[in-house]
């Protein structure tokens, strides 16, 4: 496991864990808890802090029979025996899931400059995607509408703010006006999830926006 | 005066759920938390028949996978809360949820019992300081997981003091990491 700097806030665990975070961001949060054993600890006490929530609620009398309904579900349902989650290639379980695969399944389309990407499905809340960008390479800079959360699966790329390497995560806000330069050496692969368009500060990728539909 | 849940005594009864099928077992939790996770439910907007439906639900699962309980990192409330908020973003929100990687040595046959018996009390410790909060502090975070609050509220949510169990879990967790190496 490599040295992870850059980790989730706290706003981003405490939503993922009570449920409420869009689709897109928590499918980067397990991502990245899925790689870092510091906020897989932190996700297990906001979890705890649900498990209170619940502990002091004033209980609601369930129905006459829930009881004998309950075992016989248990003994007839089918709620399946979950399998084992652990992955043995490049990208977590939680990113194959919507991958559909590992990293030799990733459909990527070219959007200008070298940089590739994929566009993953989720629900309308936030959209979600893998970013190619060949070592050496910037992305167009821009400022956010909304929040940006990118996670560096491989290499390492660097803004204004700091370098984030395998593993960090950057959390880029309506204040953050940025232009990530992918590290030399290795082609920089991030997952990033945005629940409003992007600001670009140049005219091609502004033209181009809504074909990259970021 | 509320009676204090024995935490240690609700692990006690997974496990024997888990290696005798112990129905006995089962019905004193269903009959304690049942209830409990009927109000949660309601509390987040599913309607009385919806969550009566969803706790009945929630429980038979806990009895499936009994086995994947892992009293050094939950308690038994903590890990109700957890299929009962996953059973919610399944069925009341048609949602998915992207859930993290296991971690690759599962829970082990035989923890730790000073782990355990640390992790139930901090967890135990956590409650106290949550009722303890003064009232509108307090109806923030339950209101996070109610599914209530913004991206901002629960950002000030967090700010709030609520003791802190972070140590325990994070030695259990370098301490295996560190033996499966
Ligand atoms: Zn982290
Ligand atoms: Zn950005």
């Amino acid at each position: 496991m490599t040295e992870i700097k850059h980790h989730l806030t706290d706003a981003l665990l405490m939503a993922y864990s009570a449920g409420t975070l869009p689709e897109g961001f928590s499918l980067v949060v397990a991502t990245h808890i899925s790689l870092c054993d510091e906020c897989r600890a932190r996700m297990h006490e906001f979890d705890a802090v649900g498990g209170a929530v619940v502990d002091e609620q004033a209980p609601v009398a369930m129905s006459d029979h829930s009881l004998a309904t309950t075992l016989d579900l248990i003994e007839n349902g089918d709620i399946p025996a979950p399998a084992s989650r652990i992955s043995s290639g490049h990208f977590p379980t939680p990113l194959q899931d919507y991958v559909g695969g590992d990293l030799d399944a990733v459909r990527w389309r070219r959007v200008g400059g070298g940089v590739r990407q994929a566009i993953l499905k989720v629900d309308e809340s936030a959209s979600v995607r893998l970013l190619h960008i060949p070592a050496g390479v910037a992305v167009p800079d821009h400022g956010h509408r909304g929040t940006e959360l990118t996670l560096v699966l491989q290499g390492a790329f660097s803004d204004e703010t700091d370098r984030f390497g395998k593993g960090d995560i950057e959390v880029a806000t309506q204040d953050l006006n940025h232009q990530p330069i992918a590290e030399m050496g290795q082609d920089c692969i991030c997952l990033a999830a945005t629940d409003a368009p992007l600001r670009f500060n140049s005219l091609i990728p502004r033209l181009l926006q809504p074909f990259l539909k970021i | 005066p509320r009676k204090k849940p024995d935490r240690m005594a609700w692990v006690n009864h997974l496990a024997s759920i888990r290696d005798q099928k112990d129905r006995s077992a089962f019905a004193e939790v269903f009959t304690h938390f049942a209830p409990r996770v009927k109000a949660f439910l309601m509390k987040s907007g599913a309607n009385p028949d919806m969550a009566e439906e969803v706790a009945q639900d929630v429980m038979a699962t806990l009895w499936r996978k009994a086995h994947l309980f892992d009293p050094t990192k939950a308690s038994v409330s903590t890990w109700i809360f957890t299929i009962a908020r996953n059973r919610r973003i399944d069925m009341l929100r048609k949602q998915r949820r992207p859930e993290p990687e296991d971690l690759t040595w599962g829970p082990e046959a035989e923890p730790d019992q000073a782990d355990v018996l640390a992790l139930q009390q901090d967890c135990a410790k956590l409650g106290e300081a949550l009722a303890a909060l003064p009232e509108k502090q307090r109806d923030l975070i339950v209101r996070a997981y109610y599914g209530e609050l913004t991206h901002s509220e629960i950002a000030e949510a967090t700010g709030l003091p609520l003791g802190t169990i972070k140590s325990r879990i994070r030695l259990a967790l370098n301490r295996l990491r560190h033996q499966m190496k």
